[in-house]
């Protein structure tokens, strides 16, 4: 048992230690699919200067509506696998909504396992409300009152 | 009035005829183009009367996808532009949406960068349009045959967007190695992740 606690301590580490979760795909799968609330899922990356316009658009949301579940996905691994950048930058906005990294290889074999139309096009928006099981996938910039309007339709 | 309800009646039956499509699929025959080159020239590809096809890259001055590219795809025009397959840039984005993508800029990064190609600006981003890229860089290579210039692969330069040399696929030199070596591609389409392409009233 105590084997099994090292274990799990010394694998978990780096994550802890990054002080940024790094998620795998089948986990990013897992939560896409997980029961629950509406989903606002932004594929962003420190990089990208349309997402780090729009991300105020997901802060307020995650501050204003409890009922709806914001998680930002850092897609920087591709570029700089080392978490510390984004971290840096969560800090540095001041960033509440939850962020992970997702720390996968090899964009072409998984992009369509998010969403079979998505491009891989940053910024990217996945709204998505399991217990009706709409989702709906923007990809490109949102405008103002655009995330509101699409939270409301998905929600009915 | 009478002119303005023909004109309606003829568009209406225009989108009847063309029902919108996504931009180009692998197997269309691409309608040739005329753009402004960044020498101040114009481009066509029916110029390059010796191709036996093209390796067309949507790509901008600024994303840091594009950045990470670049040397990859002056590399590219270095292998395949003798072979018959040369590289020609178009710039998707609209300057009017981007100010750092002006044709200004793009003369610019042109030649900070040395390109020993075409980088051609679309101001009514027709073609654009036609091809409809979703991210920057994105390869279509062009395969010359008896019906046309046709669509043979669409997509990613390699797997490795941070490091070319540790790529395990190298998804357009495999393509254009097919075509040349007079073979059908393989591996037709790919996706990564890259900066949206900015487009005119979107």
């Amino acid at each position: 048992m105590k084997f099994k606690i090292l274990l799990f301590t010394l694998i978990t580490l780096p994550f802890v230690l990054c002080g940024q979760d790094l998620i795998r795909l089948s986990d990013l799968q897992k939560e896409i699919r997980a029961p629950g609330s509406v989903k606002v899922i932004n594929f962003w990356a420190t990089w990208c200067a349309p997402c780090v316009k729009e991300l105020p658009f997901f802060e307020k949301v995650n501050q204003d509506n409890k009922d709806v579940q914001v998680l930002l996905i850092s897609m920087d691994y591709d570029l700089d696998p080392n978490p510390e950048k984004v971290k840096k930058f969560i800090d540095r906005k001041k960033i509440k909504s939850k962020v992970v990294i997702l720390a996968e290889e090899n964009p072409n074999d998984w992009i369509d396992k998010i969403d079979k139309n998505w491009t891989g096009a940053l910024p990217s928006t996945l709204i998505i409300n399991p217990t009706s099981g709409k989702r709906k996938l923007v990809q490109g910039e949102l405008k103002e009152g655009e995330l509101e309007k699409l939270i409301d339709e998905i929600s009915k | 009035m009478k002119n303005l309800m023909v004109l309606v009646t003829v568009a209406l039956m225009g989108l009847a005829a063309n029902p919108i499509k996504n931009g180009y699929e692998v197997g269309d025959v691409v309608t040739d183009f005329k753009l402004k080159n960044v020498d101040g020239k114009t481009v066509s590809l029916g110029d390059f009367k010796e191709a036996k096809g093209f390796i067309v890259i949507f790509d901008c001055n600024t994303c840091p996808m594009s950045r990470a590219y670049n040397s990859r795809i002056i590399a590219l025009n270095k292998m395949y532009a003798t072979q018959g397959f040369p590289v020609v840039l178009i710039n998707p984005n609209a300057a009017e949406i981007a100010a750092e993508e002006s044709f200004d800029e793009m003369k610019a990064h042109a030649k900070a960068h040395g390109y020993d190609f075409p980088y051609l600006y679309d101001e009514s981003q027709e073609t654009v349009r036609k091809f409809n890229p979703t991210n920057t860089p994105h390869t279509f290579v062009l395969n010359k045959t008896a019906d046309g210039l046709k669509v043979a692969y669409i997509g990613a330069i390699d797997n490795n967007s941070r490091n070319g040399s540790k790529a395990t696929k190298h998804f357009v030199d495999e393509a254009v190695n097919e075509l040349l070596a007079g073979k059908q591609v393989t591996v037709t389409k790919t996706r990564a992740i890259g900066c949206s392409v900015k487009l005119k009233n979107s």
